[in-house]
């Protein structure tokens, strides 16, 4: 059951979800990517998926996202009626989503939603790489859109959690126009005055860091996140040389002036209440007065 | 103590004289205090003598006192919930200049400044705190962010100037830091600057455009370095003494001047000596300023600030034409 796993005060039995109990992974154990040790899953789990001997931050379901984020019990979430369609009549796409539904439990490649943060109220869309490796399509743009809609509606802070290879291909030029939509959407959002904040996390890369993942007030990344415009291959191959170790990491991106931080996930709940704290604080009445 | 600068030499003997007789003392059956009541009396004369004539030249060494405290040590004890910001979101991050977000009283704020290293590896790592184009565009990104919250912004300058680099020419350091004076001078929200150490040329003017200026009491203000001015007007650097007096840089000149509005009083000896009851010299003119630009509505700000800016320059208004042909 994640959400006990991430609550420290566990004082009420929580039902656990279907969602939930797919999360946890199969294997007992897990192996590192990075460093190569076998950890139990449980362990791993259990720290947030970072790995315990290294620090690699392995990729979170957006569900374990979540749980581990949003205060216990106050998540609501929106729009899990939108299916996606088949536009270029695609062979095999409807398949492939009707897999990955089946596998996480999901409508799409986004969770949108509310809840609160430490109290704070805020609208959050998570993205899950495990539904077609997160891409973009009519759907995710959808939901991303509406989200940000609902978050200016009821004026509170819009977070969003990038994890994505970039447009879904088989919707074709649809879902190019995906990045247009939630760009579109978030510049009505700020325009009113609308907090937005972008956390990346690995892999962000392609038409999602080209749009939305890219335009919050305050840009964060998970620590070694892949984040970038084109691939590394693709770049090596047009330039005809070799790309630093650490091209397009979020450490490459902070020092390049793209991130206000790259931030750990076991300091990241805390710097976003920080910052919703600074941007709900209202000392002017004191000050006004005298 | 460590680093005594050269004006302080006659202090630096005396406490040393005084602490001599103490020791003395300490050890043998006689009594010098009548002697030590005197001499720590004179020390008394002298520390007030000393430091209520300081030359521009001292305060210049003052104002670059290995020890003076930096943008960060204030933001330590100024503000709370202190979030740094990084990058322009175009090429890098300047770590010359610092920024974030913070509160300042319960009043959120976004705070800027330039920021010095205290070591040579710190000095190295923030360029000794000159800064490149992409500084001024992290300042900008941060003031512009502070606009569209409705956030007060705070700039502690302090800065030997904008970075001469090869580099920073070819990034645009030029239009960098016009585009902070053009925006900085339609911001919706109250600016106030501090100068806190050495305002150095356009690279500190780059986060000066406030609706308040203010400057701390040994610092300085100026086109250019005295050593920079020296060698200019008189082909030799070594006569920066002779410049710094010239060029009119001390808190009290650019008082006079009328570009700066209130000198912030420094704890004798100069800021390093006391940094916390230096810190609260600065909340103290920092409150005030903020109470009185709060008030104001967007329109009234940006009318404040071009008035401010439009008042400085000295000029006469002749009755006859000059002819130029
Ligand atoms: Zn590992």
């Amino acid at each position: 059951m994640l959400k006990d796993l991430f609550s420290k005060k566990k004082k009420y039995a929580t039902i656990p979800s279907e969602q939930a109990k797919q999360d946890v992974p199969e294997g007992i154990m897990t192996k590192c990517p990075k460093c190569k040790k076998i950890m139990y899953t449980k362990e791993l789990v259990k720290n947030l998926r970072v790995c315990i001997s290294c620090g690699y931050h392995h990729p979170m379901s957006a569900p374990e996202r979540i749980a581990c984020l949003l205060d216990e019990g106050t998540f609501c979430e929106y729009d899990r009626h939108l299916l996606s369609k088949n536009p270029l009549d695609f062979p095999q796409y409807m398949e492939k989503i009707e897999e990955d539904r089946e596998k996480t439990k999901l409508n799409e490649a986004v969770v949108t939603g509310e809840g609160t943060i430490n109290g704070f109220p805020v609208v959050v869309a998570v993205m899950d790489s495990r539904f077609r490796m997160g891409s973009m399509g009519s759907v995710v743009g959808e939901k991303i859109a509406r989200a940000i809609e609902r978050a200016m509606e009821k004026s509170v802070p819009f977070i969003i959690f990038t994890a994505s290879g970039g447009a879904r291909m088989q919707e074709g030029v649809l879902s190019l126009m995906q990045m247009a939509k939630t760009s579109a959407a978030l510049k009505l959002f700020s325009e009113q005055g609308g907090l937005i904040i972008s956390v990346m996390t690995h892999p962000t890369t392609g038409g999602v860091s080209a749009s939305f993942a890219s335009l919050g007030d305050y840009n964060f990344a998970e620590p070694g996140a892949l984040i970038g415009f084109a691939g590394r291959r693709v770049i090596e191959q047009t330039v005809r040389e070799e790309l630093p170790d650490d091209f397009q990491t979020a450490e490459f991106l902070l020092k390049h002036g793209q991130l206000d931080a790259v931030i750990p996930r076991h300091e990241l709940k805390d710097t976003l209440t920080n910052i919703l704290d600074i941007h709900q604080a209202r000392g002017e009445d004191e000050w006004r007065t005298s | 103590m460590a680093y005594e600068l050269e004006f302080e030499k006659p202090l630096v003997e005396l406490r040393k004289k005084i602490s001599e007789l103490k020791e003395f003392t300490k050890h043998r059956d006689v009594d010098f205090s009548d002697e030590i009541n005197k001499l720590e009396a004179r020390l008394e004369k002298l520390e007030h003598d000393i430091y209520a004539n300081l030359s521009p030249w001292d305060r210049v060494q003052i104002a670059r006192h290995p020890n003076r405290p930096t943008t960060l040590d204030y933001i330590e004890r100024l503000f709370t919930n202190f979030f740094e910001c990084h990058g322009d979101r175009c090429f890098g991050d300047d770590e010359a200049i610092v920024g974030g977000i913070a509160k300042y009283h319960g009043l959120p704020v976004t705070v800027i400044g330039h920021q010095r290293g205290k070591d040579t590896k710190e000095n190295i790592r923030r360029n000794f705190g000159m800064p490149h184009p992409e500084g001024y565009r992290k300042a900008l990104r941060l003031m512009k962010q502070a606009e569209k919250f409705g956030r007060p912004i705070i700039c502690f300058i302090d800065t030997k100037g904008a970075y001469p680099g090869k580099a920073a020419e070819e990034r645009g350091q030029s239009e960098a830091i016009a585009r902070n004076l053009f925006e900085m001078a339609g911001l919706t929200v109250p600016v106030v600057c501090i100068v806190i150490g050495e305002g150095g040329s356009g690279g500190a003017l780059a986060l000066g455009v406030g609706n308040y200026v203010h400057m701390l009491e040994n610092s300085t203000y100026s086109v250019i370095s005295p050593e920079g001015a020296a060698a200019i007007l008189w082909k030799d650097a070594s006569l920066a003494k002779k410049a710094a007096e010239t060029m009119k840089i001390t808190a009290k000149d650019l008082k006079e001047l009328g570009v700066i509005d209130e000198i912030v009083p420094e704890v004798r000896g100069g800021a390093h000596r006391n940094v916390d009851e230096q810190a609260k010299y600065i909340d103290d003119v920092l409150q005030r300023s903020l109470r009185q630009l709060l008030p104001l509505s967007a329109e009234q700000l940006i009318a404040q600030r071009y008035e401010k800016y439009k008042q400085i320059g000295d000029f006469i208004e002749s009755q006859q034409h000059v002819s130029v042909m």
